[in-house]
């Protein structure tokens, strides 16, 4: 009688964890009539192999990138400030829009903060950011960005600040935040782009097949996504169409040049999940802005600025979807062990539809 | 003779005991990782990563004579116990922002736990997917060739306790001699597919972490040509720069042809 009731889990005996892990076993099996988990071999299926041909059981060679969901839009927000800050200052200098310019500032800053707060997240100490600042190491573009950003930082912060004063408290701080708007865009020229280099210069078979154009890629969606958001924020000058749609047209041929490629490396691009996500973020910032700012080059003044609100929603939501795609390929690049291994790519093997998903138990935990 | 040591790591001695990898852990306080069942043959530790720095790899080859005396009639194994390759050009280290990885008077290449900022910028950075970060502790972790150890004149933990001296450690001249002389004396036994695994011909620039296996070495996920992900810098950068002469030029180009406002 004892015994029995000891076999039987009592709420304060039982792992919940555990049970309910039995019951998610169970409903798995109903489904689909069988469990899909690591050691289970499907009837029929070949046995796993360490050979030439399947790798080392198929286990992934590279690790998977590690970077939490902050990574993305950090990228995203680093590329639209440091293309407004640019923006900004030849908007200042060339004196043809100081409301433009003044925003630019701002967006500038706030994305300066937006951007350290996002990688000091993903750091998960603020004090771990300090150690970036501990040496500069050129051929480490993760050293480079992150004195860039502290740079840009510094001086966007500069700039915005001494903008405020000057505006609102009437402080003689304007010739100072020239000289810090200039040093921010200075800036700003690498940080829009320097994340393309980050991805590009590594071991991941997709992005360092792409070293050549990410940076161009990554340079323009910045461009595209300041554009977007200074029109959202009521900034109508035309010069900001022109931009964009020069921006937009790179974008597209970018799009075409990853459709086009035959590389095994940049399957992730075009298929999968991922592939969706990088065709989304493609069309949204590529056609669809170029064509919707051509017809409001050419359209009436009102019809004009709906067209180019469309458009800035539209390259602003492909930019983030970009570099969405960009690191989530990037994880399906990492688990494709024919790459590293060069072993030609046969789709039909069960094998490697199993590749998919992360065999390594430490990858998974991870 | 010079400071710096490296392993010859012969998987034709190898048993497959996994001594190695419980030293190591033991040793170095690592954590579990799973008690996972993988199906892959004996292995169920899979890969190293950041709570496994020594993991032996189970090869199930076709029925033949080994060198062990295996009988015709049964498959035979090959074990190799696979470690930080601690390259010559060490991918992760050139990555590495902080500093915190630097390369010890030994040769080997270190993580100083107190340095590193968990950036995981090495982990996209290593050709050999050794170095991983450790998600609840936040920062990334490998094998340190036990320089606790060899500090004080001991060898690494896995190879004293290898009962059949498969993981061999001693200054580099010697080991990489080692394994040439292992090499040809296998040869001439008839066993043509053994081979040592030193991509001397690659960025890497050869590896403080000889092995000697058989057969293909990339069964044992060991790739044909591992690169140091800086050789992309210079394209890279090449790019960022026309990046910004387009965001620089562009946006003058389209603000001195409009109108002032």
């Amino acid at each position: 009688m004892s015994s029995n009731l000891q076999d039987r889990p009592t709420p304060e005996h039982t792992d919940w964890a555990r049970e309910n892990r039995l019951f998610e076993l169970r409903r798995e099996a109903e489904r689909k009539g069988y469990v899909d988990a690591d050691s289970v071999r499907i009837a029929g299926a070949p046995f796993p192999k360490a050979s030439p041909e399947s790798g080392y059981y198929g286990i992934n060679l590279l690790k998977e990138p590690q970077w939490s969901w902050e990574i993305p839009p950090y990228f995203f927000v680093g590329g639209a400030a440091g293309a407004a800050a640019v923006l900004g200052a030849i908007a200042h200098w060339t004196g043809r829009d100081q409301k433009l310019a003044r925003d630019c500032r701002l967006l500038a800053a706030g994305g300066a903060i937006v951007s350290s707060a996002l990688l000091i997240s993903d750091l998960g100490r603020p004090a771990r950011f300090l150690a970036m600042l501990r040496v500069f190491k050129r051929q480490s573009p993760m050293s480079v960005g992150a004195w860039t950003l502290a740079a840009f930082g510094s001086f966007s912060g500069a700039a915005a600040f001494a903008q405020i004063a000057a505006d609102r408290y009437g402080l003689p701080v304007r010739m100072l935040g020239n000289v810090a708007e200039v040093f921010s865009a200075a800036a700003g020229l690498p940080f829009s782009n320097y994340t393309g280099v980050l991805i590009g210069a590594s071991v991941i078979p997709v992005w360092n097949e792409h070293i050549h154009s990410l940076p161009i890629h990554f340079g323009m969606s910045g461009l595209n996504s300041a554009v977007g958001i200074l029109e959202l924020m009521g900034h109508e000058n035309p010069a900001l169409n022109t931009l964009g749609i020069g921006a937009a047209a790179v974008e597209t041929l970018e799009g075409v040049n990853i459709e086009v490629s035959r590389k095994p490396a940049a399957e992730p691009l075009k298929r999968g999940t991922s592939g969706f996500i990088t065709r989304m973020g493609g069309i949204l910032s590529g056609p669809v802005p170029l064509a919707l700012r051509i017809a409001a080059a050419f359209a009436g003044n009102r019809s004009s600025n709906q067209l180019r609100k469309a458009a800035a929603i539209s390259s602003v939501a492909g930019s983030m979807l970009t570099r969405v795609a960009w690191v989530q390929a990037g994880h399906v690049s990492a688990r494709d062990w024919r790459l590293p291994l060069e072993i030609e790519q046969k789709k039909e093997l069960p094998f490697i539809a199993a590749a998919g998903k992360p065999v390594s138990k430490m990858v998974k935990r991870a | 003779m010079s400071t710096t040591t490296a392993f010859f790591t012969d998987s034709t001695l190898c048993i497959g005991c996994k001594a190695c990898e419980v030293a190591c852990k033991e040793w170095n306080g690592l954590s579990d990782d799973g008690f996972h069942w993988s199906g892959n043959s004996y292995d169920n530790t899979g890969a190293v990563g950041h709570s496994t720095w020594r993991h032996v790899k189970f090869v199930e080859r076709a029925p033949e004579q080994g060198i062990g005396g295996n009988s015709p009639e049964l498959a035979s194994w090959v074990f190799s116990s696979d470690v930080c390759k601690h390259c010559e050009v060490a991918g992760c280290l050139e990555a590495c922002p902080t500093g915190a990885i630097v390369r010890t008077e030994f040769g080997g290449v270190f993580v100083q736990p107190d340095i590193c900022n968990g950036c995981s910028y090495c982990v996209v950075a290593c050709p050999f997917g050794v170095v991983q970060r450790n998600q609840d502790d936040g920062r990334a972790f490998k094998c340190t060739f036990c320089y606790d150890r060899q500090k004080v004149g001991l060898q690494p933990a896995c190879a004293q306790a290898c009962p059949t001296e498969s993981i061999k450690f001693g200054p580099i001249e010697e080991m990489q001699l080692v394994a040439t002389e292992r090499l040809q004396e296998l040869q001439a036994r008839g066993m043509d597919d053994a081979c040592v695994y030193d991509p001397t011909n690659t960025s890497v620039e050869g590896l403080h972490a000889l092995f000697l296996v058989r057969g293909d070495p990339r069964q044992y996920n060991l790739p044909p040509h591992p690169e140091v992900p800086t050789v992309y810098n210079k394209a890279g950068w090449t790019s960022s720069a026309v990046a910004a002469g387009l965001l620089l030029f562009g946006s003058l180009f389209a603000f001195l042809g409009s109108a002032k406002r």
